[in-house]
């Protein structure tokens, strides 16, 4: 067999007799290291930052926990009042977000038919989730505009006047932006149920239906359990797009009225690059906030993870 | 199937569902058939107060004309397009050999390995901002679309190796254990058996990868600034100011922006919800 490499027949020697111990780890070098620069280490280093007072160019003053004191409130500080509203408002989008499974569910058991040109009606459905949070946010500012968007147009019908516009009330604000970013969340819960529901055991179905279960005792008993992977996926992606939420604010709001709509990834975003001078220190204790916060979730997920992968072995 | 399929149905629930369909459609895309009309609107509407009515003329080739002659707006397609797509090969290629890694071999610390890829995809980016921004200054690319690129393929290769490692798990393996039995090298087996069967992944990762690099735009403002490297998502902020108010100028630069990852999940549809819906089914 011709030789593959030009090392010496030593090292060919030793290669072709550890060749399934070392494959693997050539295949794996390049995009662990790439990896762990750009993703790991940065974890790591964003906890080293956040107890440093910078700028982002000059020397790190350290500060001990002087960031979190003031973020916090530790000790005789009060709490940031941009960080209170900020976690309150992560809260918010957190719970409402949740609300594109159901709603997912139901359009996609609206949809679940096989009527002539249904192909074309849910990829349609799913649309929304095509394109990018930036156009939503913009076009739902534009649905959204005092007087003249068609929102305020069809409130006036019932007689309600949001005073400002839903974006421009520090009252409604929120809500409006995550009415919006519900709109491309729903069409993905609602492609990942119905791709579950096509897969659900027909038999069982038939065997329920034997059994006198209909409608949503039917849907609860027998069609629920069998989708519970789409449902695990649906509820992973909800919880991390609620968490990350950061181009729709920045888009509809970029933080207000009076800072009303600010949540922490843009919180973040907005002190570590302010106009008034970088403060990286700071951002990145928000940063590790916001982590933590994920962290229950995201140990969460790695332990089902974790668990359905030991059993598959 | 479930629900009870609608042919089984009194013929009147049949018409109501025929009926109940266009109808939802319709105010499931309202906001967007808004802004769709907004874009063929002459200027003058928008000034009488005509939001919602009838576009007094047909400006569709005027306004769309503008966008793409008279802004920077081709410039960031550009852009988006020389970020987005050595983003995706550099993700795929550096992913199917991970996932090939991954699926095909037992070693320790081979399970570690896959988790430390899961995990650090949910992480919230923001913990990754201000190291990543000062890196990739260090590293003279500030503003460039490789300082980018490099960011995107690096942490976009977390979700690609969860895919190509599944999806390669899922492989007959007796076809590996033949190769080797008759001799062939490992990374023989990786270019000429393993990879021609992960097509339909290396498709799937593609469309989903694009869509995804296409409409980031946390990144976006992060590492670039300005016409000259921008994508398009950073872009139409600096096109709406160009154009404040102009809400015909604006609709229409944003169809624009939207219209490439639109263009590409309508012409691999089947590939983009296999690669969206990974795991959904047992």
């Amino acid at each position: 067999m011709p030789s593959d490499s030009t090392g010496s027949p030593k090292f060919n020697n030793w290669y072709r007799r550890n060749e399934i111990a070392i494959t693997p780890w050539l295949f794996l070098i390049p995009a662990v290291l790439f990896f762990a620069t750009y993703v790991i280490v940065p974890i790591g280093q964003s906890f080293w930052i956040s107890f440093h007072m910078w700028d982002g160019l000059g020397e790190k003053t350290f500060i001990g926990m002087g960031n979190y004191e003031r973020l916090l409130g530790l000790g005789d500080q009060k709490m940031d009042r941009k960080f209170e509203t900020s976690f309150w408002n992560n809260l918010k989008w957190l719970v409402l977000y949740l609300l594109a499974i159901p709603l997912g569910l139901f359009i996609a058991l609206f949809l679940n038919q096989t009527v002539a040109g249904i192909r074309l009606y849910k990829s349609l459905f799913f649309f929304p989730f095509v394109i990018s949070q930036v156009v939503v946010g913009l076009v739902f500012s534009w649905f959204y505009l005092p007087n003249d968007g068609l929102f305020d147009v069809l409130m006036s019908w019932f007689g309600i006047d949001i005073r400002g516009g839903v974006l421009g009330n520090p009252k409604t604000a929120t809500y409006g932006i995550i009415a919006a970013g519900l709109w491309p969340q729903t069409a993905y819960c609602m492609i990942l149920y119905l791709t579950g529901l096509n897969s659900v055991d027909p038999e069982q179905v038939e065997a329920g239906r034997l059994d006198g279960a209909k409608g949503f005792r039917m849907l609860w008993y027998v069609i629920l359990p069998q989708l519970r992977p789409a449902t695990f996926i649906a509820f992973v992606v909800t919880i991390i797009g609620a968490l990350r939420s950061f181009d729709f604010i920045a888009v509809m709001t970029n933080g207000g009225p009076f800072g009303s709509t600010r949540v922490l990834s843009f919180f973040m975003f907005e002190e570590s690059l302010s106009e008034f001078g970088f403060r990286m220190g700071y951002g990145a204790a928000i940063a590790v906030v916001l982590f933590f916060i994920m962290l229950g979730f995201i140990a969460y997920f790695l332990f089902q993870m974790w668990h359905d992968e030991k059993e598959s072995r | 199937m479930f629900p009870t399929p609608i042919q089984n149905r009194p013929l009147a629930n049949q018409v109501s569902y025929q009926v109940l369909l266009p109808i939802a459609l319709i105010l499931w895309l309202l906001p967007l058939l808004a802004v769709m009309i907004f874009s063929i609107k002459p200027d003058v509407d928008f000034a009488k107060g005509n939001y919602w009515g009838l576009p007094s003329s047909f400006e569709l080739f005027n306004n769309y004309g503008r966008v793409f002659f008279a802004s920077d707006m081709p410039q960031y397609l550009l852009n988006s397009l020389f970020i987005t797509v050595p983003t995706v090969i550099g993700a795929v290629a550096l992913s199917s050999m991970t996932g090939f890694a991954l699926g095909v071999y037992k070693f320790r610390g081979n399970l570690l390995i896959f988790f430390m890829f899961i995990a650090g995809n949910f992480v919230p980016f923001q913990i990754l901002m201000v190291p990543v921004r000062d890196l990739t200054v260090n590293l003279n690319l500030y503003d460039t679309k490789l300082g980018l690129i490099l960011f995107h393929i690096a942490f976009q290769t977390g979700f690609c190796t969860l895919f190509m490692r599944n999806f390669i798990r899922a492989l007959p393996y007796s076809l590996i254990e033949a190769a080797r039995v008759e001799g062939v090298a490992e990374w023989k087996i990786f270019l000429y058996i393993v990879l021609p069967l992960m097509k339909p992944a290396i498709a799937a990762l593609s469309v989903l990868i694009f869509t995804f690099i296409w409409n980031d735009y946390f990144w976006a403002i992060v590492l670039t600034q300005g016409p000259d490297t921008q994508p398009v998502t950073a872009g139409i902020t600096a096109f709406n100011s160009q154009y404040r108010a102009a809400y015909h100028m604006m609709s229409a630069g944003s169809i624009v922006a939207a219209i490439p990852p639109v263009f590409m999940f309508f012409l691999m549809q089947k590939h983009f919800i296999a690669g969206l819906t990974l795991g959904s089914v047992k």
